[in-house]
């Protein structure tokens, strides 16, 4: 049996600063998680994941991430998306001035 | 110190060019990103999880003031005000933007420093003994011949597409402080009959297979050993596995094939290409050498320090664990500890590296070094100026009394930057310092060194840590493991794992247990936390740590788990 599919988002970095970014449902990237498009199909997922991949001018190493739905959209249920979101512990600076 | 020349200045200058090409074509999309990484990579820039990192090599951890100024101004003009000094001797700045690399790639070639080959497959930044050239226990400087060795390797034309990367490290002192037992290969200086040469050691490394190098040769005379070096490297780009990245590194080759018969390759590979060795490599480190004459050392009283250190309590814990012996008359090696409790192991603010550079210019003979536990060592100061040289550390938070003591921990970047990790090192490292400071016992502690890697690639060199400590991702929820009695010494061993890991919320307790164990156990104050435990081994420790469990194996045997 495969496993079930779990929703996702398509992220990557953007290729000239190098942060995090989501694919938003209207098709723009956003640097706000809660802004993402929450993909709850799996055959939606892989054509959103492959119409990211050929926008190589603007992100790199794109990916599909594990979330959930939250109240505020969607929410890592893996730490390294959590980390990815939240920046460095320590500097508080870190995602505040990109 | 040694200075660029011409040949040297053009060279970076070209490759900076180059690599501002290279991002214009990216940008514009005539180059792919398959194409571009491993241009981008060759010129040390990284994709990380939150930003690029550019990784600049800091050659034989050796600065000038005028160069560590220089990162400084990057730290501040292209990034966010601070940088992170690695276990390699590189500075790695975590927040640059791609288009503005080309500019600081040129900012670094107006102080004579460069990216080139801080990533790749290729020979990386050669490291070096963080004393040399000030040691009092050194046979010769190592440095001269890891400048030679960072020359020849330089876009050499057959070692830059290499079954995977390749670190040497070189140290001029039996004390070996340069990990060289962790390295593809590691040079020790050695003297014989009056001859200096080197005992080579080949096939160590850490990461998820850690090996403890081997000698490969007990003494290769210093006019052979670039040849030597081509032939260990030209074998092993032979027979080196390129069908799997977790078995290329040349301590797998030295591992299927036995130390025997690799020997005997390098010894056929070395008659002939030894021939086409002329002379001209021995006239260049001829020349080197001479770059790297000590400075004038003056002769001056040392009342002052004396005074100090009989006064003040402050000074005298900083002078008893940051001081190292010097081979001049009236001078020290002083360390400045980048561990200050609770803050992230290895980083330093624009405004510190300042402070630094003005203390090497005025008091320390222009030089700094960088050390592969992520500290800043002023190599030459007179012990008059120490008191000066103390209170300005001081009003800078860069005074930490701690080298070599429970707190000066070696740290990766892991999860909270890397794209490769499993799990944080940073917190883990704040919070044990953090803990043993408030306990106030760090300094009976004594010498123990704790190294922490955010995933099993090693960076954090746990395996080589009195206490290692490697995070891992254990079905989505962090978890560090724990090894006992590394080394990273001229004794150097790999630790042992003590069993299960601990979550994030347990690991600070761990460690606690086992520092109250070694406390219970030594024989006396004076036996360090490593003689402790290679007396009693893993058994106390194992029975204090997992006390529920039934009772461990005899010998301290590892776990299976």
């Amino acid at each position: 049996m495969p496993r079930p599919f779990t929703p996702k988002v398509v992220t990557g970095n953007a290729l000239l600063e190098g942060d995090v970014v989501y694919l938003a449902a209207d098709g723009s990237w956003t640097r706000d998680l809660a802004r993402a498009e929450l993909l709850t199909d799996e055959a939606d997922a892989q054509v959103r994941l492959i119409e990211a991949q050929a926008r190589a001018g603007e992100v790199v190493g794109v990916y599909l991430a594990d979330m959930a739905e939250g109240p505020d959209g969607p929410e890592p249920t893996h730490f390294r998306e959590a980390f990815r979101r939240a920046g460095p512990s320590g500097y508080v600076f870190a995602k505040s001035t990109s | 110190m040694y200075r660029y020349d011409d040949f040297d200045a053009a060279f970076v200058a070209q490759r900076n060019r180059q690599f501002r090409a290279q991002v214009e074509r990216r940008i514009d999309g005539s180059l792919t990103e398959e194409e571009f990484k491993p241009l981008r990579l060759m010129n040390g820039l990284y994709l990380q999880l939150h930003a690029y990192m550019l990784r600049i090599a800091i050659p034989y951890g050796t600065l000038r003031s005028a160069q560590m100024r220089q990162l400084a101004h990057i730290a501040d003009t292209w990034d966010k005000g601070y940088g992170h000094f690695t276990t390699r001797q590189n500075i790695q700045f975590n927040w640059p933007r791609l288009r503005d690399v080309p500019d600081i790639l040129d900012a670094l070639a107006e102080v004579e420093m460069h990216a080139v080959q801080t990533s790749g497959n290729t020979i990386r930044n050669v490291t070096a003994d963080h004393f040399a050239g000030a040691a009092a226990d050194e046979v010769a400087d190592p440095r001269p011949v890891a400048e030679l060795i960072r020359q020849w390797s330089t876009d050499h034309p057959e070692f830059q597409f290499l079954p995977r990367k390749f670190k040497i490290a070189v140290t001029g002192s039996s004390n070996d402080r340069a990990v060289t037992a962790a390295h593809d290969i590691g040079l020790r200086l050695v003297e014989r009959e009056g001859e200096i040469g080197f005992q080579v050691l080949v096939g160590g490394g850490l990461g998820r297979t850690p090996m403890i190098g081997k000698v490969i040769a007990e003494f290769v005379p210093s006019e052979d050993l670039l040849a030597y070096l081509g032939a260990v490297v030209s074998v092993w780009n032979l027979l080196g596995r390129r069908d799997n990245k977790f078995k290329s590194r040349i301590k797998i080759t030295v591992h299927e094939h036995g130390i025997e018969a690799i020997r005997d390759m390098v010894a056929a590979r070395f008659a002939e290409i030894r021939p086409g060795f002329s002379g001209v490599d021995q006239e260049r480190l001829a020349a080197i050498t001479a770059q790297f004459a000590p400075p004038p050392f003056r002769t001056a009283s040392t009342a002052s320090f004396d005074a100090a250190y009989a006064e003040d309590p402050v000074f005298r814990a900083w002078a008893d664990t940051n001081l190292f012996p010097h081979r001049a008359e009236g001078y020290a090696i002083a360390q400045i500890s980048l561990k200050a409790h609770g803050a992230t192991p290895g980083d330093a603010t624009s405004a510190q590296m300042r402070v630094m550079a003005d203390i090497a210019e005025r008091f320390g003979h222009d030089e700094l070094r960088i050390s592969h536990e992520q500290n800043v060592v002023l190599p030459h100061v007179h012990k008059a100026d120490l008191p000066e040289v103390h209170a300005i550390l001081r009003a800078h938070g860069l005074a930490t009394a701690n080298i070599g003591l429970i707190s000066d921990i070696i740290a990766c970047p892991g999860l909270d930057y890397c794209a490769l990790a499993t799990a944080r090192s940073i917190p883990v490292a704040q919070e044990i310092a953090t803990r043993f400071d408030a306990l106030k016992i760090e300094h009976e502690i004594g010498d123990l060194k704790i190294k922490i890697s955010g995933c099993i690639n090693a960076c954090g060199h746990h395996h080589v840590g009195h206490i290692g400590i490697l995070g891992l991702d254990r079905a989505g929820v962090e978890n560090y493991q724990i090894t006992l009695g590394g080394d990273h010494t001229e004794t150097a061993s790999l630790g042992e794992r003590t069993g299960p890991g601990f979550a994030a919320d347990e690991i600070v307790g761990a460690v606690e247990t086992i520092v109250e164990t070694y406390l219970a156990e030594r024989a006396s104050p004076g036996e360090t936390f490593i003689e402790t435990y290679r007396r009693v081994g893993m058994a106390p420790f194992k029975a204090a740590l997992y006390p529920d469990t039934a009772k461990p194996a005899v010998g301290g045997a590892s776990d299976a788990a």
